[in-house]
């Protein structure tokens, strides 16, 4: 089974071959390294750029308006910040220019905490990207839907930015990627750059096929009847977690919904399901104070009021100006299995 | 002033005309230029007088920056695809577009922001312009921005190995913004040099704040230097000189596929915006310059610059008239063009 850097880097694979995506180009991105988490490793068209976040996202943007497809990628979330002004263009250009100019671009970017990643790198992007009007925000949480969501971001006419969650970067999926072989070390064989000299070293890339995460959509992880979870990213698999020892412990059903994308987002799926549980919380690690969970919990309490059996919560970072090294530091700043579990729990008792 | 050229120099290569007059470039090159230069100067004031009635809420422009945008527009290699030239231009650059082939109802539109403005749908201020059909991108009002964004269709011009170069605009305040050097940076890297014209006018300010308050270095075309481009300084109120450094320069770009920075030298006749006025200012007004050169010189007559003059006049407060009837956007357009084939970005619809 792949992981998400494996998936990541076949779906490039799949789009240069097939969908004319021409450059895949930002920091360490092209050879030798393949980019920090090796997602870009053994393309054909990756190439490494200036340590220049502003000039990588305006290059972005210039390619792109040639009508050229290409997939860019800041190193860290946490170092995306000085481009914010260009990324309020892209998401504008097409709307200020009137439909004139449209950017087919993707730009992806490694989000979140859960490596130990210290004050630098343990930066979450989602609440501050649903601010950026004009793009499409997605974040898969299992290597194949982050094949399927990125290629559903390289067709798309819009400018997507597609969160890659840090902390799944090496963890594999259940199902496999359409092609892949089902051997995990045959794939990596395959596809793996060999560690030291990597020179003459090529892939062998396997005949992987078309297939997408329709941009928008969300899933049912975990179905349930009697609490809804909305979340996306690693938090997928905590929520499952926290369904999973809930429905053994007691028989307690809890849907997860994946989001996958966060802008534009499931709003029926969301909607059926809470309709159905009557209760929810949404889950996310970005911080707490206009955090995009915030955005869907009015939604809920405007259009399902008298559909609630419980207040809405939202579960997301502590309003703090960074993330701690040390593990009880990030472990109190983002939240846990133990953090949901305990609001889930919350949620389910609160008798209207 | 004479054309400073550093590191290399060389001589004019133009391969326009001499004419009978001493001047290097024809006749008709020369009315050319002057008459599209009087018509740019005509939309400008227009515009300013569209404002002063109260019939826009905001006038910036490019009056006084016509010796340099008119030779630009004439050189401009002007079309859609990689094959063309790829413009980023900024909220000076009316000249450049008139003499690409702009009318005047275009500007006037914008700057009145009627729904017929095909460049913003009357979203966005005066002279920020796109034309997919000429390669013009998006004017933004950000500074700078554009020095970041011609990197990637320059990129995409050398990839594709088309046959068009990128040119990019922006005043000289601007350049201190990371963007500026973004450009000479990612412009010159060795083996991937791009094919770019970087040109800054120099108008000595930015809003109210002088040139000398905002930088240590004489010219800003100096800081091409440590990065191998070629670079120059030319007087861009003079079109002659304009016209042919700029085609020298073009040349060069599209034979090697490398970049060069040009500083002009331009006047800020108006002012900055409607914000500080927009009242004829001291400066040198490369226009009245030009005008009394060719009628010293006998290439134009008084009568002949009077009728260029009225005619251009008329026609432009002919089509402020006429725009000023056309349809206002409507309310609902607000969510128009949110993503690509009208799909919906408001979440109420989601
Ligand atoms: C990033 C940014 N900061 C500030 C402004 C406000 N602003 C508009 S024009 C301008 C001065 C620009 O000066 P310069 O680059 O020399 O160009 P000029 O207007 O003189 O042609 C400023 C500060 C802006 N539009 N964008």
């Amino acid at each position: 089974m792949a992981n998400m850097a494996q998936a990541i880097r076949l779906a490039l694979h799949y789009a240069e071959k097939n969908l004319e995506l021409k450059d895949v180009f930002g920091q360490d991105v092209g050879a030798p390294m393949g980019g920090v988490f090796t997602a870009t490793q053994g393309l054909e068209t990756s190439w490494n750029t200036p340590l220049d976040e502003r000039g990588i996202v305006g290059t972005a943007m210039g390619i792109a308006l040639t009508g050229d497809r290409c997939v860019a990628e800041i190193q860290f979330c946490d170092y995306i910040f000085n481009t914010i002004d260009l990324l309020k263009i892209a998401g504008n250009t097409y709307w200020a220019s009137y439909g004139n100019f449209s950017l087919p671009l993707v730009l992806m970017t490694p989000v979140g905490a859960g490596i130990r990643g210290s004050v630098y790198h343990s930066h979450s992007f989602d609440a501050w990207a649903s601010r950026l009007a004009g793009w499409k925000v997605v974040m898969p949480s299992t290597p194949k839907d982050a094949y399927g969501l990125l290629l559903a971001a390289i067709k798309d006419p819009n400018p997507v930015m597609f969160l890659k969650p840090k902390a799944l970067m090496r963890v594999r999926g259940e199902e496999l990627i359409p092609g892949e072989p089902d051997n995990e070390k045959t794939l990596k064989s395959m596809i793996d750059a060999p560690v030291g000299d990597r020179t003459g070293w090529k892939a062998n890339w396997p005949q992987v096929e078309d297939f997408t995460c329709e941009i928008g959509k969300g899933k049912v992880t975990r179905s349930g009847t009697d609490l809804t979870v909305v979340t996306y990213g690693r938090h997928v698999l905590m929520c499952n977690e926290v369904a999973d020892q809930l429905k053994q412990e007691n028989g307690t059903s809890v849907e997860v919904i994946d989001l996958m994308s966060i802008y534009p987002y499931d709003w029926e799926l969301i909607k059926t399901s809470v309709q159905k549980t009557g209760r929810v919380v949404f889950v996310n690690e970005d911080t707490e104070v206009t955090n995009f969970a915030e955005h869907l919990s009015y939604r809920v309490t405007q259009e399902l009021f008298y559909e609630l059996m419980a207040r809405p919560k939202v579960v997301a970072g502590k309003n703090l100006p960074g993330i701690g090294l040390h593990a009880e530091l990030e472990e109190a700043s983002v939240p846990q299995v133990a953090d949901i579990r305990k609001e889930v729990i919350e949620v389910l008792k609160e008798i209207p | 002033m004479p054309g400073r050229q550093t590191p290399i120099k060389q001589k004019s290569k133009s391969k326009t005309k001499s004419g009978s007059s001493g001047l290097p470039l024809s006749k008709n090159q020369l009315v050319k230029i002057y008459d599209l230069m009087v018509k740019s100067r005509a939309l400008e004031e227009r515009m300013i007088k569209v404002y002063k009635v109260g019939e826009a809420y905001f006038w910036i422009g490019g009056p006084g920056e016509e010796a340099f945008g008119v030779p630009l527009g004439l050189l401009a290699n002007k079309g859609q695809g990689v094959d063309h030239d790829w413009m980023h231009l900024h909220y000076r650059c009316s000249a450049t577009l008139i003499a690409m082939g702009m009318d005047f109802k275009t500007p006037l539109r914008l700057i009145m922001n009627k729904a017929s403005d095909k460049c913003t749908g009357g979203r966005n201020f005066s002279n920020h312009y796109a034309f997919p059909e000429w390669n013009v991108a998006p004017v933004t009002s950000p500074i700078g921005v554009q020095y970041s964004i011609a990197i990637g269709t320059a990129w995409a011009q050398k990839r594709n190995k088309g046959k068009g170069v990128t040119i990019v605009t922006g005043g000289d305040a601007g350049s201190a913004e990371g963007d500026f050097a973004s450009c000479l940076i990612w412009a010159s890297r060795r083996g991937n040099e791009l094919p770019m014209l970087i040109t800054v006018q120099n108008n000595k300010w930015g809003i109210s704040t002088h040139y000398d308050d905002q930088h240590g270095e004489d010219h800003v075309s100096d800081r091409a230097q440590p990065f191998k481009i070629r670079n120059c300084v030319i007087n861009g109120n003079d079109p002659i000189e304009s016209y042919i450094r700029m085609e020298e320069e073009l040349q060069y770009i599209r034979k090697t596929g490398k970049p060069v920075v040009m500083e002009t030298t331009v006047s800020r006749l108006y002012g900055h915006s409607s914000a500080d006025g927009a009242n004829l200012r001291e400066g040198v007004d490369c226009l009245k310059e030009f005008e009394s050169l060719l009628l010293k010189k006998d290439i134009i007559t008084e009568k002949k610059v009077k009728d260029i003059k009225d005619n251009y006049a008329k026609e432009a407060k002919q089509a402020q008239i006429e725009v000023r009837d056309e349809l206002d956007p409507v309310a609902s357009s607000v969510w128009d063009h949110y993503y690509v084939n009208n799909e919906s970005g408001d979440w109420r619809t989601f």
